[in-house]
C-alpha cells in the first residue's frame, strides 16, 4: 500500500485548504408548500497540513457530511474555495479524485455482490489491477480483524461492522493521499471501533496520509485527532488541539463540545 | 500507468460488475428470458392468422423481426438507464462518481455491457423462435441484417444516455419516466406494423426514431434479401445519428450530474 507519494504534489501546499466555503439547500417541510433555504455550511475556513488528522465534531445536521462531500468533489460549494494539495475541487475534479477517497457512515455496496467483487469493481475504477487489489485487501482486512472467508460472502450477509471494515479497505486500496472519514465507526461494536481507530492511527504513522474524520464520538476525537474543529449550524465554533479545547472549556472534550454548541448535557439528553 | 490502461481497467470493472450482478440475480434472468421468448412467440403466432403459404411465412418473419429487434434495443436502452438506477438504490453512485475517470469512460463501460448482454439475450430468444416456427429464411441477407443491428446500437446508446439522466435526477421516479420514453419509441417506430398504420398527426415522430430505420432495413434484408451494399446508406445514417446522439446524451448527462452536485441529490441519505 503506497499512500501520499504523488510526485505532482507541491510539498509546500497544505493537504487541504478550505476558504470561506458556503453551501445551502432548498428544503420543504412535510405538508408545507413553500420551499425555504437551509444554510448547511456557512463560511468555514481551515488549512490542514500534510500528515495531520483533523477531527470534525458536531451534532447531527451540523454540516459535517456536507463539508466532507464538498471536499470529496461530490457537492459544489455555493461560495468559497476548497483545494486538495493546491487543486481546486471544482476546477480540477479528476486531479483531486486521484488524491482522495472517502469512507461514509453508510457502507454503500452492491449488497448481493461479495466483498471481493465489490472491491474488484471499486478498485478497477481507479485503475488498480484486480490481483494487486485482492492481495492488498487481504492484508488490510486481516489487520482489521475481518475473517478472510467473509470476502466470499455477499455483503448483505455481513454485519454492519464488517461492512464498514470492507469500506475502509475499499478506500485504502486506491492509495489516497487525503482520506475523508465520515463517521467511520458509528454503529460499530466497541471491539470493531477500537480496531478501526487503531488502524487509522497506523495508516497515519506508516504512510504519508492526511486524514479528516467526522465523528460524534468525543473519545474517538481525542484519541485520534491532532486538532479538533467543533461545528454547529454550519460554522466552526472552535478549532484547536484536544488539549487546548479541554483546557479552555471545563477539562473534558465533552464539556467543550456542549459549551461551544450552546447546550448543556441535560438539554442534549432531552 | 498510462491513462488509457487505467480507463480500460475502469471499463472492464464496470462490465465485470454487471456480469456479477446478473449472476446474483440469475433467477430473475431466467424469468425475464422465458418471458421474452414467450412474448416473441406470441407475437409471431399472430402471423398464423393469415392463410397458409408465403404470405403467412412473410408475416410471421415480419412480426418476429419486430419482436427480436425491440427486445435487443429495449435491453440496450434499459441496461444503460438501469445501471444508474441501480447505483442510486444501492447508494454506490457517490463512490462510482468520485472515481478519477471521465464520465464518458463510466458510460462507455455501461454501454459495452449493455450491447453484449442485449446480444446474448436476443440470441436466446432467436433460438426459441427458430425452434418454434419452422419458417423459411431462404434468400434472406442475414449478414446485412446483422450489420444494421450492430450499427443501430450506437444511436440507441445515445438515447439510453439521455434516459439515464432521469434516474440520476430522481431515484424513485426516474425508472418509470424511462419506461415512458421507451413506450413512445415502441408506438412510433413501426415495430409490429408499418408506419403508415399510424395516425397522420403522430407520423412525424417515426422519422425521429432510429428504430424506424433499423426495422425497415432489417426487414428489407431478411424479407426481400436486399444486398449488403444497398444497406450501407441506412447503416451510415444510423451510425451518423449515433455519433450525434451520443455526445448530446453525454452532455445532457453531465449537465444533470452537475445539477445533482449542486443540489446534493446524488446522495441517498446521510
Amino acid at each position: 500500500m503506497v499512500l501520499g507519494c504523488d510526485p505532482g504534489i507541491d510539498p509546500d501546499v497544505p493537504a487541504l485548504s478550505v476558504v470561506e466555503v458556503r453551501k445551502a439547500f432548498r428544503e420543504r417541510e412535510a405538508g408545507e408548500r413553500q420551499w425555504h433555504q437551509v444554510d448547511a455550511v456557512s463560511g468555514i475556513s481551515v488549512d490542514v497540513p500534510r500528515g495531520e488528522i483533523l477531527g470534525i465534531l458536531g451534532p447531527n445536521g451540523s454540516g459535517k457530511s456536507t463539508l466532507i462531500r464538498m471536499m470529496a468533489t461530490l457537492l459544489l460549494p455555493d461560495a468559497g474555495r476548497v483545494e486538495v494539495f493546491g487543486f481546486d475541487v471544482v476546477k480540477h475534479q479528476l486531479r483531486v479524485r486521484r488524491l482522495i477517497n472517502r469512507v461514509s457512515v453508510e457502507a454503500s455496496f452492491f449488497k448481493k455482490l461479495t466483498a471481493e467483487e465489490n472491491l474488484a469493481y471499486a478498485t478497477g475504477l481507479y485503475g488498480v489491477p484486480n490481483r494487486d487489489a485482492q492481495k492488498e485487501a487481504r492484508q488490510i482486512l486481516t489487520r482489521l480483524g475481518l475473517p478472510l472467508k467473509k470476502l466470499k460472502v455477499p455483503l448483505e450477509q455481513l454485519s454492519r461492522g464488517q461492512q464498514q471494515k470492507v469500506a475502509i479497505a475499499r478506500a485504502l486500496l486506491t492509495s489516497p493521499t487525503l482520506m475523508l472519514l465520515d463517521e467511520p465507526t458509528t454503529g460499530l461494536d466497541p471491539k470493531s471501533k477500537r480496531e478501526v481507530q487503531q488502524f487509522v492511527l497506523e495508516v497515519r504513522e506508516t504512510h504519508d496520509a492526511t486524514i479528516v474524520i467526522c465523528t460524534h464520538d468525543m473519545e474517538e476525537a481525542e484519541r485520534l485527532c491532532d486538532r479538533v474543529a467543533i461545528i454547529n449550524r454550519g460554522r466552526f465554533e472552535a478549532l484547536d488541539t484536544p488539549q487546548a479545547l479541554k483546557a479552555g472549556y471545563g477539562g473534558t472534550l465533552e464539556a467543550a463540545f456542549f459549551a461551544l454548541i450552546g447546550e448543556t448535557l441535560e438539554e442534549e439528553a432531552e | 500507468m498510462s491513462v488509457m490502461v487505467g480507463e480500460g481497467r475502469a471499463i472492464w470493472s464496470l462490465v465485470r460488475r454487471n456480469f456479477h450482478l446478473i449472476r446474483r440475480y440469475l433467477g430473475w434472468e431466467l424469468v425475464f428470458g422465458f418471458y421474452n421468448v414467450i412474448n416473441t412467440l406470441t407475437i409471431g403466432l399472430i402471423g398464423f392468422t393469415m392463410p397458409a403459404g408465403p404470405t403467412r411465412n412473410r408475416m410471421v418473419i415480419y412480426l418476429a423481426i419486430g419482436a427480436l429487434l425491440w427486445n435487443f434495443l429495449s435491453i440496450l436502452f434499459q441496461e444503460v438507464s438501469n445501471s444508474v438506477q441501480w447505483e442510486r438504490w444501492e447508494g454506490t453512485i457517490e463512490y462510482s462518481f468520485m472515481a478519477p475517470i471521465r464520465r464518458l469512460t463510466y458510460l462507455l463501460g455501461v454501454c459495452i455491457w449493455a450491447v453484449l448482454y442485449g446480444m446474448v439475450r436476443t440470441l436466446v430468444v432467436l433460438v426459441g423462435v427458430a425452434l418454434f416456427f419452422h419458417v423459411s429464411l431462404k434468400g434472406a441477407d442475414l449478414p446485412g441484417a446483422a450489420l444494421v443491428l450492430l450499427v443501430s446500437s450506437v444511436p440507441f446508446i445515445g438515447l439510453g444516455l439521455m434516459a439515464a439522466v432521469l434516474p440520476l435526477l430522481s431515484t424513485e421516479r426516474g425508472a418509470q419516466a424511462t419506461q415512458v420514453i421507451q413506450g413512445v419509441l415502441l408506438l412510433v417506430s413501426g415495430v409490429y406494423y408499418p408506419i403508415s398504420a399510424l395516425p397522420h398527426w403522430i407520423r412525424w415522430a417515426a422519422v425521429l426514431s432510429p428504430a424506424t430505420y433499423t426495422l425497415r432495413a432489417v426487414r428489407r434484408a431478411v424479407l426481400s434479401g436486399a444486398p449488403l451494399h444497398s444497406l450501407l446508406g441506412v447503416s451510415a445514417g444510423l451510425l451518423a445519428s449515433g455519433l450525434i446522439l451520443i455526445p448530446i446524451g453525454l452532455a445532457i448527462f453531465m449537465v444533470a450530474e452537475r445539477y445533482a452536485m449542486r443540489t446534493g441529490s446524488l446522495k441517498r441519505n446521510g
